[in-house]
């Protein structure tokens, strides 16, 4: 369907099931329970898993298909954002606009920095986007603070024109983005008993969007286009030989990976309406180069499963601090308890870090394919057949 | 063909159908809705404490959490009470908020206003928090009060200084107790025309940043309305870590007086090139040269080590102050931990007993509610003296002190000596002053 082949169209069918019924897989434990903090099926957590996995699947294109490292795509993401707060404060609050305008001024953006950054390859390719990026970080902070708000980053105000809405709300606050009247924050919540399930509009939204980008993404891949993209990958020089320019390609894969990051950061911008310069840090930029090899370069739902463990980790694990670790252990003697605590307390809270940087290691040393490898390694353990194995893969971000 | 609609549509089905068929009655019980965000319905209240964990400020993050651990327990019934003995409104206690224990979570800012956020917003949708405080960072503390605003959560603002907090970026679900850049220039500047004469040339490196810009001004135009001169106004990145670049034209100009308006390592850093280069040595205009730091913390004192000594600047609060309120907050606090509060957690203490107090009072949690019980609530006993919080702004009216370097510091906590108590008529200014303008309040947000 959609002219996709078998494999191709069973996985968009699993990435769709586990997008649609996300609030369920995420929120396993009820409320209340010691395990609740285990739980990620909330709307801001949920819209981010999506929103980073629209940046890494673009990312992907890039890295994954050509081999070009580029160490600055945070600075497109930023982009993106600050072009759909403008759109925030200058038109209307409603979405469409802003995340259309984010994903050009992020492609125009991309077109710039890739027509001089692509004139090199390998690490100087790579130092030279990290260089854009810091650049465009720089200028965001402080030179341009009025255009980006600097440091406090930019914001809506009561007071902004927005032409085609009403500047403020009945009760006099600021407006919230919406899709044609269909508020991005809205909510409802399912009871069982003690486990609650929550629907973010939002959160749909943005899945939606997610499942289209996934879909082109497996478009490109299997294209022609796609696959003259893997020949400047495997052999760049070979490829000049025989007569291809290859650098309109390498450009192409560039704008549309940067059009993805502007997409993300639009997305990012509707569901909270709000740019920060640090968006555009070099740490971001490093991040979604984890969330690619975490997940597995080069593969189609890797880098998703990538940034959702890593968003996971940044959101859940950050947030466990030692007095819910006394909590948990609390069975255990007195003594014993406190050396338990003290052994754990430097992976959690402020030292997640650490654990992502040990769960990174361990899947480059053992699955240099990412996870998407540790799901085939399983299948293979378990399955006979083949061709299950990225169900398995995509079981993965559920936790 | 089909079977691709079906799933789409299927995401469709669990937003709409599920959502608006199924669950809505449910979701309307069991909020148990009094027609605000997280309304606490159990026997405990949930409050979010949104403290840098890491990045440059973790330091102060590390003292407000202890602080706010503190404040619970004392807000709990547990402990010795610390300021609640001292405060001037006795609606408060001992038995949590309106009969609620009191709980909370923690979260890390990292100083970046992406992630303080993403915090607060899971603070507020997965754990319930209907109050959300702290930060060590103005850009931080603006991005976190919008995103209350936008929720319907009441935001107390921790450790801010910049004057848009409370100026072009208020909101009415946002309130501010720490004092901020006009306050400490309208400060200063009276000691140091006292100390230095009143025609002085001022040098100005200033952190790139809106905390800088708005410091730079308020020192500027205070120091100039007595007559000195502002002779070069310099912005130094953020990320700067040597500053000696940036002393050197200082040499070459013939300003008498640097004023160094960073904070945090970038103070430490500047201060301590700035003494290595002989700058405080020097005679200029046939006047001693001097440095000034507009606003101090304990933990930059002992971060630039001796360099500090005889160097004025303004704080918040000292430990070393007198009042009834300060002796209860700093015995509580050394008891437990072993070594006195900082400004940063003194502000944080008295913020979480604040807002306890302003829901006491109004016997609700609801923001609209809190926000009517605290916009001009004067009070005392928190260790500032009579302190006002004005309706227009939220922004607190109090005394602010002006400090020194010591010279003979007796501890590794004493650092600072006060010098002036600057009375609060001083330092106060119209809530349309220039240097706030623009920006508007807007009405409380209840949210959901």
């Amino acid at each position: 369907m959609f002219g996709l082949d078998k494999k191709d169209a069973s996985l968009l069918l699993i990435v769709a099931v586990l997008v649609a019924f996300a609030p369920f897989f995420l929120n396993p434990f009820p409320e209340g329970s010691a395990m609740a903090q285990f739980n990620a099926g909330y709307p801001d957590l949920m819209q981010r898993f999506v929103i980073f996995g629209i940046f890494a699947i673009g990312f992907n294109i890039l890295f994954g298909l050509t081999g070009y490292l580029s160490f600055g795509h945070a600075a497109f993401l930023g982009v993106g954002s600050y072009a759909a707060v403008w759109m925030f404060k200058l038109l209307s609050m409603n979405v469409v606009p802003a995340i259309v305008l984010a994903v050009i001024t992020a492609g125009v953006f991309a077109l710039i920095i890739g027509y001089v950054s692509l004139r090199r390859s390998g690490i100087y390719f790579s130092i030279l986007t990290l260089a854009f990026a810091q650049m465009s970080f720089a200028l965001a902070y402080s030179v341009l603070t009025p255009i980006t708000g600097g440091e406090t980053g930019l914001q809506l105000a009561l007071d902004d024109p927005r032409i085609f809405g009403a500047a403020t709300t009945a009760e006099g606050n600021i407006p919230v983005p919406g899709f044609f009247g269909l508020e991005m924050r809205d909510s409802t919540e399912l009871v069982f008993g003690n486990w609650v399930f929550t629907f973010n509009v939002g959160y749909y939204f943005a899945a939606i969007i997610m499942l289209i980008s996934f879909y082109l993404s497996i478009r490109i891949f299997r294209s022609p286009f796609g696959m003259m993209l893997r020949a400047i990958k495997s052999n760049q020089q070979r490829l000049n030989y025989t007569g291809l320019n290859p650098r309109p390609y390498t450009l192409a894969a560039f704008v549309i990976s940067g059009m993805y990051a502007g997409l993300a950061g639009g997305l990012m911008a509707s569901m909270d309406p709000l740019a920060g310069a640090e968006r555009m840090f070099w740490t971001a930029s490093g991040e979604v180069v984890l969330m690619t090899i975490l997940g597995g370069v080069g593969t189609l739902i890797g880098p998703v499963l990538g940034a959702g463990l890593i968003k996971y980790m940044e959101n859940i694990i950050s947030k466990i601090n030692s007095d819910i670790l006394h909590s948990w252990f609390a069975f255990l003697p007195d003594g014993l308890e406190d050396v338990v605590v003290t052994l754990i307390y430097p992976f959690i809270g402020k030292g997640w870090h650490l654990t992502l940087g040990i769960v990174f290691m361990l899947v480059v040393i053992f699955l240099p394919g990412g996870l998407v490898q540790g799901g085939q390694k399983i299948a293979a353990l378990f399955g006979r057949k083949k061709a299950k194995e990225p169900k398995n893969a995509t079981t993965e971000p559920a936790e | 063909m089909s079977k691709g609609n079906l799933t789409r549509r299927g995401v469709l089905k669990t937003g709409a159908v599920a959502g608006a068929g199924l669950a809505l009655p449910t979701y309307l019980s069991a909020a148990g809705h009094e027609g605000f965000t997280n309304a606490p319905t159990g026997s405990t209240v949930t409050l979010g404490f949104n403290v840098p964990q890491s990045g440059p400020y973790a330091d102060e993050g590390a003292d407000e959490l202890r602080a706010y651990e503190l404040a619970v327990e004392h807000l709990n019934g547990e402990g010795d009470g610390g300021m609640l003995n001292t405060f001037s409104s006795k609606a408060l206690d001992g038995t949590g908020i309106l009969g609620k224990k009191v709980e909370y979570v923690t979260g890390d800012t990292q100083t970046k206003s992406d992630a303080a956020r993403a915090s607060a917003k899971s603070m507020i949708e997965k754990d319930g928090a209907v109050m959300i405080t702290g930060g060590s960072s103005s850009g931080v503390a603006v991005a976190v009060q919008a995103l209350c605003q936008e929720a319907g959560v009441i935001f107390m603002a921790g450790l801010t200084h910049s004057n848009d907090t409370t100026g072009k970026d208020k909101r009415a679900n946002g309130f501010r107790h720490f004092f901020n850049s006009y306050m400490s220039g309208a400060a200063l500047a009276p000691v140091l025309a006292a100390n230095y004469g009143t025609d002085r040339k001022a040098y100005h490196l200033t952190a790139d940043y809106n905390w800088g810009y708005t410091t730079e001004e308020a020192v500027k135009s205070s120091t100039e309305a007595m007559g000195w001169e502002t002779v070069g106004t310099v912005l130094t990145p953020l990320t700067q870590t040597d500053f000696s670049s940036y002393i050197t034209p200082v040499l070459q100009s013939d300003a008498d007086v640097l004023v160094l308006n960073h904070y945090g390592g970038n103070m430490v850093n500047s201060l301590t090139n700035a003494v290595q280069f002989g700058l405080r040595d020097r005679i200029v205009n046939g006047k001693q040269f001097e440095i000034v730091v507009p606003l101090y913390s304990r933990l930059m004192a002992k971060g630039a080590g001796a360099n500090v000594k005889g160097i004025f600047g303004s704080t918040n609060w000292h430990w070393s102050l007198q009042d009834e309120g300060s002796k209860a907050f700093v015995q509580s606090f050394g008891t437990k931990y072993g070594f006195p509060p900082s400004q940063a957690a003194h502000t944080c203490y008295v913020q979480a007993l604040l807002y306890a107090d302003a829901v006491q009072r109004a016997g609700s949690f609801a923001p609209c509610a809190v926000v009517e019980a605290l916009e001009g609530f004067e009070f005392d006993g928190m260790g500032n003296g009579p302190t006002l919080y004005r309706a227009e702004d939220h922004q607190c009216f109090k005394d602010v002190l002006v400090v020194k370097g010591k010279e003979n510091p007796s501890s590794e906590f004493d650092l600072l000596e006060i010098v002036e108590v600057t009375p609060v008529d001083q330092v106060t200014y119209a809530p349309d002053h220039p240097q706030f303008a623009g920006g508007a309040l807007g009405t409380c947000n209840n949210g959901a």
